[in-house]
């Protein structure tokens, strides 16, 4: 529960302590358990200090030209960009989930679980499908013409789908269920309590909702939209075939066509110091604000929700069903038209050797990046120490960077990582190594888990906020170490936040395509770089089948958590 | 979380294991490339069908020269092919290629194609050309130059001012005009668009079918891929609604870029990857070229496909490649500075 005013830090038994202050506990120091959690921290990083290391390298010759006539334009879009597709996502992902959690109306079940669905359609295959749906020969358009009687393009105004309000709609269509996934939850597991105490005082719904249920939600939405925001502003796809000039198309252009790699990184870097100074800024913000629930005081009851009659009734399935066909219908449409053309692909091997490689590394990296994550927090909780708390947060900015950048950052590690083994190896032994990570789909994997690491950690981390610290401190006065505690009594509780968590990680490595095409061995294609060679020499519908096979593979996993979620949810009140 | 790690312990073995390919064994020749496999898919077959010797392909859209550098001696890569006159260079600037002087090689390939120490070889050429509405246009010759008249206001079509192939054009005018011209030349070729330059060169031609512009810059093979193209009805549509013009400098010719191939600085099967290179020099590879990429063969001599015949007579330009290479990052400034890719209105 929100409990304003205390002096920040844990607290023990929220109520009826003086002062608010908590009751000193000894921490138990693991260093062994801490150097570990370090070290791993700083291998997420790597590529990031990797990636700085080179910027720090560069001159500065190419600033003058970016400053004059780069730069500021790019940033203002980039900005406008971020701006909109957080508008856009928050709306629509705090709307849908309050109007599932709160109102009864015809196909609710399946408009909650279908809302999740545009996750498994990546950007870059939305701005496509956007692209042809909406231009002068598409559906849309044929429509209004053949509606008002135009003959051609001069004859009427249309929006341009290719511009930076096009950019934000398709990110915004595609990655709202961030926001939507960690926002219902809050609004299942606690929102109605209190929402009921505000009720029984009094207020109405609206006030209700803007006042209490808000604000309590605000972590999740804020946790949500950290995500989308980092992903828009590491999207080159969607923004590239769009023609829009962001940062990240800056970053590409420096190092690509001016040949100016330190550049890029330079551009890069910032980037990323905005960002964290963004999450610094959030997170001084609120302070002061704690968000779990106190003790368990949850109802026993459920909560009915609100039955909604007349218009009402069909104008909210109606409205919720916008955003799932925006972000779904769309892609689907345009990619199962292709596909349908093209059925026999959905048996070649070329295609069911990228399934097969795309569902073996998302699989692996979801476990690794989970397990990574959950080592993280669990040493940050043990050791409340700065540094480690530093770690951890940093352990995350990896998002930000565009993928084929990170990549980059990476591959210098992992090479020059492989030819140290490989060179100490061949003088005491007398055999090469060859290229280990760089040369195998470990490198793949590594990427994925280092670029997702910050979903993993997200999707943990607010799982265990809303958790009452007194819990394990409990099982600890019992006489369980830290370990075991987190073992018996966290790990069942953030059942659902590692199932989220696990869910994300594997989704997202399976859309994963920049750091994937650049760290790929000889012969391995996944799903992804698939339909992307296929795009890159101008045929795109040559790889709708892989399309639909990648939003498949992304929705099974998808639509499983959410209903895992809910019922999780629903069983907790 | 200890499940976890040794999990991923186990898993990073099992990967090791499951993914590390072959590609060291012998008979291989190994190629990063910036060229997509299946346009590069056909001679390999050729070349493979005639030598016994494999082929394994990775294909990269940036970083490939990076990679390369990264991965210093162990690096697997053999053969590099790329498209762009500008990547070839850079490659052997940044220390990724070798040179080789093969007498069967340079017989084969004429010297203005390829780089005088054999760092690489440019194997096809592709001309930069106007697409111009068979409807709505009646000219029969539009020079370069002519972009930027007036008369074109909002007329016309381009992909983004950025990529290779119009960094390299811009170039070329750099390198026959002087930058001031060619930027006042680009501030008027800006205020000419019909709209925000984007997407690939196909889709231009789509927008000539679709009336939102009369002409657009675009490559020679894709009308060759489009006007063929037989799974698709709309690329036909869009192949068939324009005509091929070639436009040309003032005393010079029609601006021609290059795909090429280069051996790889540590190239551990360098045998059969000199095979490979004197292989796509070949008649028997450039014929496939010509044939199923609509490329221009570089080849003296050699006829292009029927496709590409029926366009008219190329009379490629003289100006030395190299030149048009030095001045891309001139070129992409200038696109920055005239904020060509903002479109018309800005």
């Amino acid at each position: 529960m929100l409990t304003g005013g205390n002096n920040g830090g844990e607290v023990i038994g929220a109520a009826g302590i003086p002062n608010g202050r908590p009751l000193p506990v000894k921490r138990l120091r693991h260093p062994l358990h801490s150097a570990f959690a370090l070290a791993i921290g700083f291998v997420v990083v790597l590529p990031v200090l990797s990636l700085a290391f080179v910027a720090l390298s560069g001159t500065g010759e190419d600033w003058p030209h970016l400053i004059d006539n780069v730069l500021p334009g790019a940033t203002r879009t980039t900005i406008a960009l971020l701006a909109m597709v957080a508008t856009l996502t928050t709306v629509a992902g705090v709307a849908c989930a309050w109007a599932v959690v709160a109102y009864e109306f015809p196909f609710r079940r399946v408009l909650s679980w279908a809302l999740v669905l545009p996750l498994a359609v990546p950007p870059y295959l939305a701005a496509y499908a956007f692209g042809e749906f909406f231009q002068y020969q598409g559906p849309v358009q044929s429509l209004v013409r053949s509606l008002f009687g135009f003959e051609t393009i001069r004859d009427y105004w249309f929006p341009d789908i290719r511009s930076t309000w096009g950019t934000a709609f398709v990110l915004g269509s595609v990655l709202y269920p961030y926001v939507y996934l960690t926002t219902r939850i809050v609004f299942l597991m606690q929102g109605r309590n209190i929402a009921d105490v505000a009720r029984t005082l009094g207020a109405r719904p609206a006030r209700v909702f803007w006042r209490v249920l808000l604000p309590v939600a605000r972590p999740a939405i804020v946790a949500g939209v950290a995500l989308v925001l980092m992903e828009t502003i590491n999207d080159i796809g969607a923004a590239e075939y769009f023609g829009v000039r962001t940062l990240t198309v800056a970053v590409y252009t420096t190092w690509l066509n001016r040949g100016s790699l330190e550049g890029g990184a330079q551009i890069a870097i910032l980037m990323l110091v905005l960002v964290v100074l963004l999450l610094v800024a959030e997170q001084w913000a609120r302070r002061r604000q704690r968000f779990h629930a106190g003790r368990g005081t949850h109802l026993k009851v459920h909560p009915s929700r609100v039955a909604l009659k007349g218009w009402a009734r069909y104008a909210l399935p109606t409205g919720v069903a916008l955003p799932i066909l925006c972000g779904f219908g769309v892609p689907i449409t345009v990619f199962g038209q292709y596909a349908s053309r093209r059925l026999e692909q959905f048996t070649s091997p070329d295609v069911a050797k990228a399934f097969l490689n795309s569902l073996m590394t998302a699989s692996i990296t979801a476990i690794v990046t989970v397990a990574i994550a959950l080592f993280l927090l669990n040493a940050q909780r043990l050791s409340k120490g700065r540094a480690m708390a530093a770690t951890v947060r940093l352990a995350s900015v990896g998002y930000a960077l565009p993928g084929g950048i990170l990549g980059l950052g990476l591959l210098f590690v992992l090479a020059r990582f492989d030819n140290v083994v490989d060179g100490f190896v061949r003088a005491q032994f007398g055999f090469s190594t060859g290229l280990l990570l760089t040369g195998s789909a470990a490198a793949v994997v590594l990427a994925c888990t280092i670029r997702f690491v910050a979903l993993a950690e997200g999707a943990i981390r607010s799982g265990m906020e809303k958790l009452p610290g007194s819990l394990d401190e409990a099982a600890r006065s019992l006489g369980k170490t830290p370990s075991q505690s987190a073992a018996k009594v966290l790990l069942p509780l953030l059942r659902p936040a590692i199932l989220t968590a696990a869910v994300l990680v594997f989704v997202d490595t399976v859309k994963e395509l920049s750091a994937t095409i650049l760290l790929r061995p000889f012969g391995f294609s996944t799903l992804a770089t698939y339909v992307y060679e296929n795009a890159s020499r101008g045929v795109p519908e040559e790889g709708a089948v892989a399309a639909i096979v990648i939003i498949i593979t992304a929705m099974v996993p998808v639509v499983l958590l959410s209903g895992a979620l809910v019922r999780d949810a629903e069983a907790s009140l | 979380m200890k499940i976890g790690n040794a999990r991923s312990i186990v898993a990073g073995f099992a990967l090791a294991a499951l993914f590390t390919s072959s590609a060291l064994a012998d008979g291989v020749v190994n190629i990063y490339t910036y060229r997509q496999p299946d346009l590069i898919k056909p001679v390999l077959d050729a070349f493979t069908a005639e030598t016994g010797i494999k082929t394994e392909v990775l294909f990269l859209d940036k970083g490939l020269e990076e990679r390369i550098l990264a991965e210093g001696k162990n690096s697997p890569a053999d053969v590099i092919m790329t498209v762009d006159i500008a990547r070839l260079t850079s490659a052997k600037e940044k220390g990724v290629t070798q040179p080789l002087v093969d007498d069967e090689v340079n017989k084969l390939l004429p010297s203005e194609y390829r780089d005088p120490e054999g760092h690489w070889f440019g194997l096809t050429k592709r001309a930069r050309v106007i697409y111009a509405s068979k409807e709505r246009v009646k000219d029969t010759a539009i020079t370069y130059a002519e972009l930027a008249d007036p008369k074109w206001k909002g007329k016309i079509c381009m992909r983004s001012g950025q990529h290779d192939y119009n960094l390299a054009l811009f170039s070329a005018a750099i390198a026959h005009w002087g930058p001031e011209k060619t930027e006042e030349w680009m501030k008027g070729l800006k205020a000419n668009l019909a709209k925000k330059p984007d997407g690939g060169d196909r889709p231009q031609a789509g927008a000539i079918a679709a009336g939102e512009c009369d002409i657009a810059i675009g490559n020679t093979y894709y009308v060759g891929l489009m006007r063929n193209n037989d799974k698709d009805p709309k690329e036909k549509e869009w192949g068939n609604a324009i005509n091929v013009l070639f436009p040309t400098f003032e005393n010079g010719g029609t601006h021609v870029n290059i795909s090429g191939a280069a051996l790889a600085k540590y190239a551990p099967n360098r045998d059969d990857a000199v095979k490979l290179i004197r292989f796509l020099a070949s008649h028997k590879a450039q014929q496939v070229y010509a044939e199923k990429n609509y490329e221009y063969p570089v080849e003296p001599g050699l006829e292009p496909s029927e496709t590409v015949k029926a366009f008219g007579t190329l009379n490629a330009d003289t100006l030395p490649l190299v030149d048009i290479a030095k001045g891309r990052k001139a070129a992409s400034e200038m696109v920055d500075r005239v904020g060509l890719d903002d479109g018309p209105n800005s």
